[in-house]
């Protein structure tokens, strides 16, 4: 009956899917174009749909100190108008022909997409290339915005204390890099930005060569070449856009912990993230043995290492789970959480995650699970087939942050060829106290 | 003619390109057996979608039980036959099959999939599930716990709180009056016996609904069917009867920290059955649909910046129907939202919709309607959803017909006829400023 509203904000605490998978090569084509544009199609013909992404290589992580949240705030702002397409035009257009639009921005990207009926493309490629370099935003416009994304902010994070809990923690496991501050900003960041921050923003980073357009469904590749030639192609491209080198993490020496106590809080729970290296080009092997290593620790709500050890050999936890994404410019994290049962203190459930932890790494991978997650990994290829709108953020998000096509389509076979041995070691090098946080996040009572 | 102009007609031009309709072939397939289901075959990816509903669901819980139905749910999965909770998602999960069992207020769903190459071994497993579950005591204790925590979860949740006050507030003692979940006290008091009769209430074939997508040919489906569902007993509990609906407007406020409310506001809505059906549908689409341009969106959102996000809808359940919306916002622009929503509540009702406003709803219902065939799970899901409102098989085939017939005085009528601003009656739980009970 409701629906969430978008121009959202990536990267959830829990639910990552490190094991997403992409299409067989067939399928897809890519492209760039001379401005350097990068293209890739993605064909599926069972259904006379398309899905047109546009994405930035422009996230949080990429804006200067003090204006945290212009990366967010500026997506907003990419439905304010040009000449050619007024305020709120752009979504009354793609609704007028029964489409559905949204935007999303994370600390390493930006994207923008339409759904709509494959004959529509077109005039969806005349608009996103339109906004791309003619945005025309007025005061009011970006007054207004502005309420509407502290209000956004105070619906999903303050009115949130699991969302303030994680935005502390993230705050405390970056020391230096900035993947440690919110991708949606700082409250009084988000309230002193300006209609020049935004267009600043926008004169050095919206430019063909810093963005991947998508296109995913019942198109071929030809003629979605043609198209984005006379759209995309004009657009000059940006002398400004520079490879990102953001601050590095120093050595992490000393763990961190942190109580979050709320009256708000009914359930209470643990989290632990850890350093975790990302999937870089040519060299997935590592983060794919960590991907596997989430599954097998935290993957299924049954059959688990922590959830048989929680919930089922104890009856410690009411729920338990490992998260690992992978998809990232920088090092990133792997996390755990475990929500205790009524009556287990925090303390307790911390300590009957760590002994779960390690018993795993003196016992190692059982090899029926294991098995059965290949066997998964192998079944996932069929079932992503199903969503042409999947596959263009699959490839998205990965293009987005320096992967590349082939990187893309060898991750099957890189999880494949995963072997215990190199999730042992994985393990080994991402369970390092000294570079983790751990948070509780508690009621008010319980803190006293 | 200026460029602003030209891309105007452009867009003019599409949108008289618009699909008529939704160009899916549904199959009826009935078993040798006589159980009924609808098919879209595409033998393009080795999976196929199967889609399973019981009439019924959380309002078939028996006196003093509330939650049965729902904890019942959740353990369909954990052990069935020779398999305890382990074994049985082991089996699964190694032949890479999905199988969610989930319950509302009008029914159990069960949604699942599995490859061609081992559909009979999934579906030998989901039938041991359907007919043979244990509810073994431990597993009936551990998944209890994890109901109970979700409640007392909801008990500081806005939202939830919201919702329960709404629903109680709306259907007072009819089963839709209270959260399926149950109470913390019911669910705790809850015993195996218990779930063992909501099984036998929940789950019969005289209640069940069936559709497949994919990998799949209706031979194969009759098959599949008799096997799957052929020895589930005949009958279960007897349906509740119809819920009255409350009808007061006002304010009710529900003290609760933090820096915004959340308020979710209603009155009567509509019948899909009843002929003004679609007309209210275009309606609610401009006042309150999950546009960006819609009324409401474009007042309280666009213009003023007052919320990230509202939105209303026709919930047409089994036994009642509402129309209802939701938002958050900052304590201290609550009044001010409210009274927005007040006003165009009000404007619509009187001066109905411009056929502007009507135009375009009507292309983006059209232009969407096809968009929704996405996906074998999806299409199996929206097969099932249409047999139980009754539909023919033909209906993707006829339904943008029956938006494109409707006419702005029909709008009009209806807006008139629907649309209540006495009723009108907001649930707001928070700490508002300048906002009473009314």
């Amino acid at each position: 009956m409701f629906r969430t509203f978008g121009r959202s904000i990536g990267r959830s605490l829990f639910g990552l899917l490190a094991l997403s998978l992409p299409a067989s090569a067939d399928t897809v084509s890519s492209f760039t174009l001379d401005n350097g544009l990068q293209v890739v199609v993605i064909e599926d013909h069972r259904a006379p749909v398309v899905t047109q992404m546009v994405w930035y290589k422009i996230g949080r992580a990429d804006e200067v100190a003090g204006h945290s949240g212009i990366a967010h705030f500026f997506e907003h702002l990419m439905f304010k108008g040009t000449e050619k397409v007024p305020s709120g035009e752009f979504s009354a257009t793609v609704e007028k022909q029964g489409g559905t639009d949204n935007a999303f921005t994370t600390q390493d990207y930006t994207a923008y997409f339409q759904r709509v009926a494959a004959d529509r493309l077109e005039l969806m490629m005349q608009m996103e290339s339109d906004r791309m370099v003619n945005l025309n935003m007025s005061e009011e416009d970006v007054t207004t915005e502005r309420q509407v994304i502290l209000e956004e902010r105070g619906q999903r994070t303050d009115s949130d204390p699991g969302s303030l809990l994680q935005e502390q923690m993230s705050a405390a496991q970056y020391l230096n890099h900035p993947y440690g501050i919110p991708v949606i900003g700082w409250r009084a960041e988000i309230a002193g930005l300006t209609r020049d921050d935004a267009i600043n923003f926008y004169r050095a980073y919206y430019a063909p060569n810093n963005a991947i357009l998508i296109v995913a469904g019942d198109v071929k590749p030809d003629d979605v070449l043609a198209l984005a030639k006379k759209y995309y192609g004009p657009l000059p491209p940006s002398d400004k856009i520079k490879p990102r080198a953001r601050p590095q993490e120093p050595p992490q020496l000393a763990e961190r912990r942190l109580v979050l106590a709320d009256e708000r809080v009914a359930q209470p729970y643990v989290a632990r993230s850890y350093m975790a290296p990302e999937r870089n080009p040519g060299d997935q092997k590592q983060a794919a043995a960590l991907a596997v290593l989430a599954d097998l620790l935290g993957g299924s709500g049954t059959t688990s290492v922590l959830t048989k050890a929680l919930q089922f050999d104890s009856q410690t936890a009411v729920y338990s789970s490992a998260y690992y994404d992978g998809v990232s410019v920088d090092p990133q994290t792997f996390g755990l959480v475990v929500v205790p049962a009524e009556g287990v203190s925090l303390a307790d459930a911390e300590a009957a995650m760590d002994k779960a932890i390690s018993k795993f790494m003196q016992d190692g991978v059982n090899p029926q699970d294991f098995a059965r997650i290949k066997t998964q990994i192998r079944a996932g290829q069929i079932y992503a087939r199903d969503s042409a709108g999947g596959l263009a953020r699959t490839y998205g998000e990965a293009l987005a942050v320096g992967l590349s096509v082939q990187d893309v389509q060898d991750w099957p076979d890189v999880l494949q060829a995963v072997t215990p041995e190199d999730v042992m070691a994985a393990a080994k090098l991402v369970f390092n106290r000294d570079q983790a946080v751990t948070g509780w996040l508690t009621t008010k009572e319980a803190a006293q | 003619m200026n460029l602003r102009n030209l891309w105007r007609a452009a867009a003019v031009a599409f949108a008289f390109a618009t699909p008529l309709h939704a160009d899916i072939n549904i199959q009826p397939v009935t078993s040798p057996g006589g159980i009924k289901a609808w098919l879209v075959e595409d033998h393009g990816i080795p999976f196929t979608a199967l889609e399973i509903r019981f009439k019924g669901g959380t309002s078939l819980d028996a006196a003093g039980k509330r939650g049965a139905v729902n904890l019942m749910t959740a353990l369909i999965e954990e052990g069935a036959g020779d398999l305890d909770s382990q074994g049985f998602a082991a089996a699964r999960d190694g032949l890479a099959a999905s199988f969610q069992f989930s319950s509302d207020q009008d029914g159990v769903s069960v949604s699942s999939h599995f490859l061609t190459e081992n559909r009979d071994q999934a579906l030998a497993l989901l039938h041991d599930a359907l007919t043979k579950p244990r509810f073994d005591q431990v597993a009936v204790d551990r998944v209890r716990e994890q109901v109970l925590s979700g409640l007392r979860s909801d008990a500081k949740d806005p939202g939830a709180i919201a919702a329960n006050l709404e629903r109680a507030r709306s259907f007072g003692d009819h089963p839709y009056g209270s959260d399926g979940s149950g109470t913390v006290e019911s669910v705790t008091a809850l015993t195996r016996d218990d779930i063992v009769q909501a099984f036998k209430d929940a789950i019969a074939r005289d209640r069940i609904t069936v559709a497949a997508a994919g990998d799949i040919s209706a031979a194969e489906l009759g098959v599949v069917l008799d096997k799957l569902l052929g020895d589930l007993p005949a009958t279960g509990a007897a349906q509740p009867g119809p819920a009255t609906l409350q009808t007061k407007g006002g304010i009710t406020v529900q003290p609760f920290p933090g820096p915004q409310s959340m308020i979710i506001f209603g009155q009567g809505g509509m019948k899909f059955s009843d002929p003004d059906y679609f007309a209210a549908s275009l309606l609610n689409e401009i006042l309150g649909g999950g546009r960006f341009s819609a009324r409401l969106m474009t007042e309280v959102r666009e213009k003023r910046g007052l919320t990230y996000g509202v939105s209303t809808g026709i919930a047409a359940y089994d036994h009642a129907e509402v129309l209802v919306g939701q938002f958050q916002a900052s304590n201290e622009k609550v009044a001010e939202a409210i009274k927005v929503i007040r006003d165009e509540w009000a404007k619509i009702a009187k001066d109905g919709v411009t056929a502007e406003e009507l135009a375009n709803a009507k292309t983006y219902m059209t232009g969407a309607y096809p968009l929704r065939f996405d996906g074998n799970d999806t299409i199996a899901s929206i097969l099932v959803g249409m047999q139980d409102l009754g539909l023919p098989p033909d209906y993707p085939k006829t339904r943008n017909a029956r938006v494109d017939a409707v006419t702005l005085e029909d709008v009009k009528r209806v807006a008139s006829r629907l649309i209540k601003p006495d009723d009108l009656h907001f649930t707001v739980v928070g700490t508002p400023t300048g906002v009473a009970n009314e």
